[in-house]
């Protein structure tokens, strides 16, 4: 199947959208370390009353994402690139020709 | 608070709802909708995903078990801030396809079928019966704890009795809601605004608590931190397992619920909705969550040991005496349970509709499906459905015992729904997920469920014995329903939700390994995984003209009413530049009309229906296949064909041109033959007739001389004619005897240019010549070589036209091999000839002044040919120009 061959450097503002795009896919990735890390400093039985302090993170924590995640969805509604449609989207699942098809 | 307040505060509440969906859908009607369809009343919405679970059950979750309630909020706080992943392309497939339910979603999936839809929506209803019995039992229970304190006489009836009147009351509420109409997308904007609505109520019930309970009962945050640390909560331990086990299962239960698909899906109006709620909905359930904490650690503090720290939300205030607090508190959870309720019904009752009832009344009576009022069909199954699954949800809470933490019965039914997790994902990112993969999955999945997680629930000797739970059914060890294959000590949630997932994932992943699917099947997977891939390629494939446009327009108006019908038809129609309804039956209108009609009854469904009129709905997909690898084999026939049609016409070109030479030569050659024989005769008559003087005698001797010279001459010139014919033949035959020896090619063309001197000896030519270069030596036939030469040079003097004579001679050496170029600078010879100059008896003039007979250069190439080389007309050379290419040494023929 021939594919038009994509550019391979892009210009600055396709550029940035993509890498916004990148940040939008890599927060909750962020968000799913911050929210895993109380596993690493809460051993099963400590004695320590450390709830609080857990939670305390735990919140901080999520307000953080919330903001993140604010900015980065206002940055993606920005006019002219809300357009969600992306055919130069580098990370969309590769176009595979159609699987085990009858030729 | 005297119950019949409270009841009639209830009523109220609801009728105030009421008021707001009905004027909501009025403005609907009249297509204003404004702000109805801004991204905020998406966003709240979507806060259905709190229910009585979370306003009264979260804080009873975190007395009891810290802070791992947060769990339930961080998941869909992932799946949300994540939203560029899955939900993007889940809400634009939904747009697309007109998805109606999630049943809908992966039966359209994979390839419309039916059967998946059911099993779906089986599993769907079934999860959904905890869920609804929590609800039930969240309402039932603060209905005890508010009525409890009556004076009046007007006894609070018994839970029971206030739970079938909770169970009712709904369910009238949602049919009366929900199913007023059928709408054409499946959209419900009153309902929509009336849980945004509810969606602040109980918000701002919950903050309301919270910030009297962290300000008014406590001194501020500092202080709630302390009486945290100090409290017995602070035990609390996390459980890795649990955590992460909790986190996965509620991100998946926000995207797999039925009535959270219901309002993040279906309901969209606006894919860019997205951007908001992104960080809105997070927003909402960190807010939700700020206070359970607070709120659980004073409860635990200041209410008696024994009260349900389910109902703290409630209690706390009225313990207080916050009479008025505790009213909003009441309402928040009320409105928590029946938002829930409500878009939960209204979802399953779509699905059950649509996947279970249609197909079998469609196959039932499929005359009716054209002529019968489906719209009543319809809304009635409905209406049925919603009744079915509260009565389901009543009897759970019954047969549980409505005792149960809310939070606990509420992951029974999170674990249900996560079933559908593998085959949504896989089948929304990878074309190679089949039908029976999602079949076998979604059933291994189900059962495991069921047997771990959903039957135990009721407790032992309820559904499972006790004898089952001890030592697994039939005595089997390994069978045991908490235990299975001998795991020992998992958290129950947790070992159940293992082994359904990872066996659900492995039956779904091995039998789509092993299936192939069919062609609607394929078609739909390509539409779904590349959803953002330009415009939508879903499975089409109606045949033109097999479909009356009024049976359509019938059955349209059935399922979408009349003046829709009408609307949508009479568009088409001039969409195809139409005057009237009827728009002709193309395939391109059919489509877009069973996506209209998917809206309203699903894919399979509108599928099925359009297939009784359009014909051959399944097989038409196939039909096409068949006839695009027909088409296939006929182009490749036909490019073969082309081939071997260009290779004909190439050699009939070929024949062409030996035809047309074979003619010239034919034509040369009769020329030649009258030529010869003139020739030959003219000879011959002077020697016959000065030979028939000379015998007569008494002749002078100078006359005798004279004669006798004559004859000599002609008689050479005879001779020589016949050597040349010879010497050609001889060399034609490949016997000449070669003679092979060193010789230096300047002296070569030396003795050539001296013996061709002869040849019109009176013209004088300018001569070109590049001795350096012709200083070689080559091993050859030299007498042979100079007799090429010795041609070409006299045909040159003979034939240049030119006023100043001139002649080239040119030598290059190259890779083991000589040319010699032989240039003059007359007019040269017309392209038409150069293909035959070469020829026996070809000749271009019939000039025979130089007595040639036209064998020179046939003689030449023979020569050449003799020598390993070639001898070629050299086209655009501003004259005649002939090169000869020969090996430097000619090894001796091995014959």
């Amino acid at each position: 199947m021939a594919r038009t061959r994509a550019p391979l450097f892009l210009r600055p503002s396709l550029y940035r959208l993509r890498r916004r795009r990148d940040a939008a896919r890599l927060l909750p990735v962020l968000g799913l370390f911050l929210f895993l890390l109380p596993i690493l400093w809460t051993p099963a039985q400590s004695v320590q009353r450390d709830t609080a302090p857990d939670g305390v993170f735990l919140f901080l924590a999520w307000g953080l994402l919330i903001v993140l995640a604010f900015v980065i969805s206002r940055s993606l509604a920005m006019p002219g690139t809300g357009d969600d449609r992306d055919p130069d989207d580098d990370y969309e699942p590769d176009p595979e020709t159609d699987d085990g098809g009858s030729r | 608070m005297p119950f019949n307040i409270l009841v009639a505060s209830c009523v109220a509440y609801v009728i105030c709802l009421f008021l707001v969906a009905w004027a909501v859908e009025r403005r609907a009607d009249r297509g204003r909708m404004g702000w109805l369809r801004s991204p905020l009343v998406y966003t709240l919405s979507l806060s259905i995903y709190c229910t009585a679970w979370t306003f009264y059950g979260a804080v009873g979750y975190a007395a009891r078990s810290g802070l791992e309630y947060l769990t339930i909020y961080i998941g869909p706080t992932l799946v949300f801030i994540g939203w560029w992943w899955l939900l993007r392309k889940l809400v634009r497939i939904g747009r697309q396809q007109r998805v109606t339910s999630i049943a809908d979603l992966i039966s359209s999936r994979f390839g419309k079928s039916n059967l998946l839809g059911v099993i779906v929506t089986v599993i769907a209803v079934v999860a959904a019966t905890p869920y609804i019995a929590l609800q039930l039992q969240s309402v039932t229970q603060s209905f005890g704890v508010f009525a409890s304190p009556t004076q009046d006489g007007f006894a609070p009836p018994d839970t029971e009795a206030t739970a079938i009147w909770v169970a009712v009351g709904l369910a009238l509420f949602t049919i009366i809601f929900g199913t007023r109409n059928l709408d054409a997308k499946e959209q419900h904007h009153g309902i929509v605004t009336a849980i945004a609505v509810e969606a602040v109520v109980k918000l701002v019930a919950l903050i309301a608590v919270g910030i009297f309970v962290v300000w008014g009962l406590a001194d501020g945050p500092g202080d709630i931190l302390a009486r945290i640390d100090a409290s017995e909560i602070a035990d609390w331990d996390l459980q890795p397992g649990r955590w992460a086990g909790l986190i996965f299962v509620s991100a998946a239960a926000v995207i797999c619920l039925p009535r959270m698909f219901q309002v993040m899906v279906v309901e969209n109006a606006d894919e860019r909705h997205l951007f908001t709620a992104a960080w809105a909905f997070p927003l909402y359930l960190f807010a939700m969550s700020l206070f359970i904490v607070p709120i659980a650690v004073i409860g635990l503090e200041r209410l008696p040991t024994n009260a349900n720290p389910d109902m703290f939300v409630l209690t706390l205030p009225l313990a207080e005496g916050q009479g008025a607090l505790a009213m909003l508190a009441f309402l928040g959870g009320f409105s928590s349970a029946t938002s829930m309720v409500i878009v939960e019904s209204i979802a399953l009752a779509t699905m059950v509709s649509n996947h279970i009832v249609m197909p079998i009344w469609l196959r039932l009576r499929p005359s009716q499906a054209v002529s019968g009022d489906v719209r009543r069909l319809v809304l009635l199954s409905r209406r049925f459905s919603i009744a079915a699954v509260l009565a389901l949800g009543y009897a759970y809470y019954r047969m549980s015992g409505g005792s149960t933490a809310l939070a606990a019965i509420g992951l029974i039914a999170f674990a249900g729904v996560a079933q559908f997790l593998p085959a949504m994902v896989f089948g929304l990112f990878w074309r190679g997920a089949t039908r029976a993969g999602a079949g076998l999955g979604l059933s291994v999945g189900f059962v495991i469920w069921a047997y771990t997680l959903f039957l135990p629930s009721f407790g032992p000797d309820a559904l499972l014995s006790a004898q089952v739970f001890a030592q697994g059914p039939f005595g089997i060890d390994w069978l045991r329903p908490e235990a299975l294959f001998g795991v020992l000590g998992m958290d129950p949630l947790i070992h159940s939700l293992f082994w359904s997932l990872v066996l659900n994932t492995a039956a779904f992943l091995l039998g789509s390994l092993l299936t192939f699917p069919g062609p609607v099947e394929r078609m739909q997977s390509a539409a779904f995984v590349r959803v953002f891939d330009g415009p939508s390629a879903g499975a089409r494939g109606w045949s033109r003209g097999m479909a009356e446009p009024e049976g359509l327009l019938v059955m349209a108006q059935r399922i979408l009413g009349d003046d829709d019908a009408l609307i949508f038809f009479e568009a088409e129609a001039r969409l195809q530049g139409k005057a009237g309804y009827l728009p002709d039956p193309t395939p391109e209108f059919i489509a877009r009309l069973e996506r209209r009609l998917a809206g309203s009854v699903g894919a399979a469904t509108a599928h099925a229906m359009i297939s009784q009129l359009a014909g051959r709905a399944m097989v038409t997909v196939e039909d096409l296949m068949a006839v695009a690898s027909e088409a296939a084999q006929i182009m490749e026939y036909s490019a073969r064909l082309e081939s071997q049609q260009d290779e004909l016409t190439r050699t009939a070109r070929a024949l062409r041109d030996a035809n047309e030479k074979l003619t010239l030569l034919s034509v040369q050659k009769d020329a030649f033959l009258s030529q010869i024989s003139h020739e030959l005769r003219t000879p011959m008559t002077s020697i016959r007739a000065f030979s028939e003087i000379l015998t007569e005698g008494d002749l002078p001797a100078g006359m005798v001389t004279n004669y006798g010279q004559i004859i000599h001459d002609e008689a050479k010139r005879l001779t020589r004619l016949l050597d040349d014919l010879l010497d050609l033949s001889v060399l034609e035959n490949g016997s000449v005897q070669l003679n092979l020896e060193l010789t230096n090619l300047s002296q070569m063309i030396d003795r050539a240019l001296a013996a061709a001197s002869h040849t019109k000896a009176e013209r004088s030519f300018l001569l070109y010549r590049d001795l350096p270069m012709e200083n070689i030596f080559l091993r050859t036939d030299a007498d042979r070589l100079v007799q090429v030469f010795i041609n070409l040079i006299s045909n040159a003097r003979k034939y240049c036209d030119a006023v100043v004579p001139e002649l080239r001679i040119t030598v290059r050496q190259r890779a083991g091999r000589v040319t010699i170029d032989v240039i003059d600078n007359g007019s040269g010879i017309p392209s038409a000839h150069q293909a035959i100059i070469f020829e026996k008896f070809a000749r271009l003039t019939d000039q025979t002044r130089a007595g040639g007979a036209g064998l020179g250069l046939a003689i030449c190439r023979e020569v050449m040919a003799n020598l390993g080389g070639t001898i070629t007309y050299l086209p655009g050379q501003g004259g005649a120009a002939f090169r000869v290419s020969l090996p430097l040494r000619l090894e001796r023929k091995a014959a």
